[in-house]
């Protein structure tokens, strides 16, 4: 699971309000590396909810994305490399996330999150 | 000059996974993917960046779909979805036997997903279960949720749409597979009500069930209807692509 993922999930257990960002519980992780694309970047930037990829990020051991971005950092190629490392390369593939609301814990497996819910948080 | 390999590659069905409670690549997949390789040239010009199947059983369709329209390096990427815990594992290792990428996600349709996407999914390709079956074998666990579709087989399609249509961003089109027990053209009458033009892609017939591969796109020529408007005009023209289609029309449609 990509750090894209973890930003575009949320709890989806009935009655909770404020599912997200759920939270990263990291027990393995691999980087991969994939070619970067100024233009998916680019578009893909203001759907991001940045303190969530941050904190995501340094849950990985990724310390590097700074605390806040707006879009003019994204003429920088420094810039980039970083948000697209952070982004596209970083993989969760044990661990959990976590609901921040409830507390469930919805399992990561050879990188795939479970979503599925119980019947009665449906 | 050879024409790159990559044109019109699809997935191998020797490198697909299986399991016996995944479904297997069958007449419907290989419809859908017919129906993407069809309409490829299309798709690229949209220029679509972010792709989502919903129901990915073996990951025959999206492995398929990164395949035909390139993957990172153009600036695409892909989420797949399906509710069968064998059935993601089954599709990660078929993206990984064609070295293709995608994120994978076990979950009911977009649950969980369809809140921070929405908008954002440019290409969503879905093959639901639309087998008309007793009502009780809807999302039953195991190989079950890939077919059984309640009454009509309606029951996921129905819950299908409502999420495509809040997904979808303004460029975005749904390809989805639907069988004439489904009643395809109420579908379309239901998607032209939020918007939606349509047209059949591809058309199977077997001997026991009759296939369409429908596409769905936002059109800001077709009206979203308000409630008691009677047909706007040109409505009996664009019916008149499914009248060689042997359609049940429902009295109440």
């Amino acid at each position: 699971m990509r750090l894209l993922t973890h930003n575009m999930l949320s709890s989806n257990i009935k009655g909770v309000t404020n599912g997200f960002p759920l939270r990263l519980q990291v027990e393995k992780s691999v980087e991969k590396e994939v070619d970067l694309n100024p233009d998916f970047l680019k578009n893909i930037f203001p759907k991001i909810e940045w303190k969530a990829l941050v904190d995501a990020s340094r849950a990985l051991g990724y310390p590097e994305l700074p605390d806040e971005a707006e879009p003019s950092m994204l003429d920088s190629h420094d810039f980039l490399k970083k948000f697209h490392h952070a982004l596209l390369e970083l993989h969760v593939e044990e661990g959990a996330l976590i609901c921040p609301e409830t507390g469930r814990n919805f399992p990561i497996s050879k990188g795939i999150p479970n979503m599925l819910l119980h019947e009665d948080e449906v | 000059m050879l024409v790159p390999s990559k044109i019109s590659r699809i997935a191998q069905i020797r490198l697909v996974n299986c399991h016996p409670e995944v479904y297997e690549p069958c007449d419907d997949s290989f419809a859908l993917v017919d129906a993407l390789l069809a309409d490829r040239t299309n798709l690229l010009e949209r220029q679509p960046r972010l792709c989502l199947e919903v129901g990915c059983g073996s990951g025959y369709v999206i492995t398929s779909l990164a395949l035909i329209l390139g993957e990172e390096n153009n600036g695409v990427h892909y989420f797949a979805t399906d509710i069968n815990p064998h059935a993601v594992e089954v599709t990660r290792k078929t993206l990984e036997a064609h070295g293709v990428q995608a994120e994978v996600i076990c979950t009911d349709i977009a649950s969980g997903l369809a809140t921070r996407l929405e908008g954002m999914v440019d290409v969503l390709v879905v093959n639901p279960p639309y087998v008309p079956t007793p009502e009780e074998e809807v999302g039953c666990e195991g190989i079950t949720a890939a077919w059984a579709g309640g009454e009509d087989g309606r029951s996921v399609i129905d819950r299908i749409l409502p999420v495509a249509d809040k997904l979808l961003s303004d460029r975005g089109c749904l390809y989805m597979v639907t069988l004439t027990a489904n009643n395809p053209l109420q579908i379309c009458l239901l998607m032209r009500e939020k918007g939606y033009a349509s047209r059949i892609v591809v058309q199977r017939s077997t001997e026991e069930e009759s296939l369409h591969v429908i596409k769905f796109w936002r059109d800001a020529d077709v009206e979203v209807k308000e409630p008691n408007r009677t047909s706007p005009t040109g409505m009996e023209s664009w019916l008149s692509q499914f009248s060689r289609f042997p359609f049940r029309r429902n009295s109440n449609s």
